[in-house]
């Protein structure tokens, strides 16, 4: 079901909030132990919440589209009232005392919190493995991660609990776990939501965004996190002359041979639609890892340096490494890496001056298998952290908004999925560009 | 400071703090570095700064 759906229920009283939530904490019971996709389950809260929504909507108040809609939140995001754990031990004894901004803007549109969601530790990695709640599981194979960090956000929402969750996205930690788990997510433009209330990993990488069914779902959910739940779905782009870039070189250098063929045969249903395919090149491609890992370590290392002093061994192993690398950057290969951030920013503004949007798949391997190192992609050995970074991190560096749509599954039937890049700040017109072109690409 | 020096120091830096599994880390970033100190960027960047 999605929310649009789900509100016409409610409205023409074939539902009702309390029962809907009612219906949810019964499945995160039952999917649960299988996902680990929860830290904590608010059902006391939410069940308070609900019948709140359902009394206001009997006196004739209607909060509009997300009035009474259950909507799971990541676990380093403050919700008020519960602790924000980061996934981490570091955080014990946390509560938060109001709800973050964005929260804050959810809550005020009517959605119910049904509980927060696991993640990697600190936001800091794709598998969602270090966590000190353990791993969540993806629920198209349980053997699998569902990408991370949102892991146990996209988890939750594939199992079908809740109608949207709420993500953030440093490196590509919204769109990794969609792909992976077969939903819709979107990082909007970088600075449009409010990161304030949110465990920081790079303050200048940051995304708050929601995972969803549907890219409409999807823009229901951004815009309330804006504060503007009334704001109407945007329309879909016409098809014909719809024009589209794929940056080749380098972003389709390392793909899984299946999930090319899913992103050809996608190419292909939009070319046939009417839309108009250009190859195009990003020219400094090959600096974006090292660029966007110079400014991500350094950021996090100055955030995390006084807690890796006071309580070093209270993270997960990995992390606390990856964390310590960062203390040791020195500020001129920062101040390189601000350079090389702002020539990758000029180059995709360039890219799009002739296009409505870039076009290039979001994760090059389909969900890997929890606790492997390494993947075998065509004849290379990749760090799997490495490969599920390569195709979303650079527009945390340029700020880009940024959305991923399934595009059908591999014979294993693990989701592969296509990613759609717009102007910045002009998220709604990307949005608009993938409502026109989502029928064609989900299979 | 060139790589090399950076990454002995900062190796050592790490054995005594008592991170010895830092070291593949650091060995991985001196390559990212390395990436890092070979691209053009200032040029590109002077290039396109209005004057």
């Amino acid at each position: 079901m999605n929310i649009e759906t789900f509100g016409r229920r409610l409205r023409a009283g074939d539902t009702t909030v309390e029962r809907a939530t009612d219906e949810c904490l019964r499945l995160i019971e039952a999917e649960n132990p299988r996902l680990n996709a929860f830290i904590l389950v608010m059902a006391d809260e939410a069940r308070r919440q609900a019948r709140e929504l359902d009394r206001e909507l009997a006196a004739g108040r209607d909060r509009g589209p997300l009035h009474g809609v259950l909507v799971s939140v990541k676990d380093i995001l403050d919700v008020r009232g519960v602790p924000t754990t980061a996934a981490s031990r570091v955080r014990d004894g946390h509560a938060a005392e109001r709800d973050c901004p964005a929260i804050a803007h959810l809550r005020q549109a009517g959605a119910v919190f049904v509980g927060k969601t696991n993640l990697h530790e600190f936001a800091f990695g794709t598998t969602n493995e270090d966590s000190a709640f353990g791993p969540a599981r993806n629920p198209h194979d349980p053997a699998r991660t569902p990408g991370g960090s949102s892991g146990g956000s996209a988890a939750a929402l594939a199992a079908g609990i809740g109608l949207a969750t709420i993500g953030t996205d440093t490196g590509g930690s919204i769109r990794i776990p969609a792909a992976a788990c077969g939903l819709v997510g979107l990082k909007p433009t970088l600075g449009e939501v409010s990161t304030d209330g949110v465990v920081p990993l790079s303050g200048t990488m940051d995304h708050i965004g929601p995972l969803a069914t549907t890219v409409a779902d999807a823009s229901l959910v951004y815009h309330a996190l804006l504060g503007d739940p009334a704001a109407p779905t945007p329309a879909p782009l016409p098809m014909h002359g719809l024009r589209l870039a794929v940056p080749r070189p380098y972003f389709l250098d390392l793909l899984d041979e299946e999930v090319r063929a899913a992103f050809d045969a996608a190419l292909g249903r939009l070319r046939a639609a009417g839309a108009h395919v250009d190859e195009i090149e990003i020219r400094h491609a090959p600096q974006i890892a090292p660029v966007y890992l110079h400014i991500v370590l350094s950021d996090a290392a100055a955030y995390h340096a006084p807690m890796l002093d006071a309580m070093g061994d209270r993270y997960t192993p990995a992390v606390r490494m990856r964390f310590e690398m960062g203390r040791y950057v020195l500020a001129q290969d920062y101040v390189r890496a601000l350079a090389g951030r702002q020539v990758l920013t000029r180059e995709v503004d360039a890219a799009l001056a002739q296009h409505d949007a870039l076009i290039l798949p979001t994760l090059p391997i389909p969900a890997p298998v929890l606790g492997e190192q390494s993947v075998q992609i065509g004849d290379r050995t990749e760090p799997v952290r490495n490969a599920m970074l390569r195709l979303t991190q650079l527009f945390n560096l340029t700020g880009h908004p940024a959305l991923s749509i399934p595009c059908g599954t591999t014979r294993a039937g693990l989701p592969c999925a296509v990613q759609l890049v717009g102007c910045r700040h002009q998220t709604d017109a990307l949005l608009r560009v993938a409502l026109a072109c989502e029928q064609h690409v989900t299979m | 400071m060139n790589i090399d020096a950076w990454l002995a120091a900062a190796i050592a830096d790490a054995q005594a703090r008592n991170l010895p599994d830092l070291k593949p880390l650091l060995e991985a970033l001196a390559r990212a570095t390395q990436a890092l100190r070979s691209a053009d960027f200032s040029q590109s960047v002077a290039r396109d700064e209005p004057r």
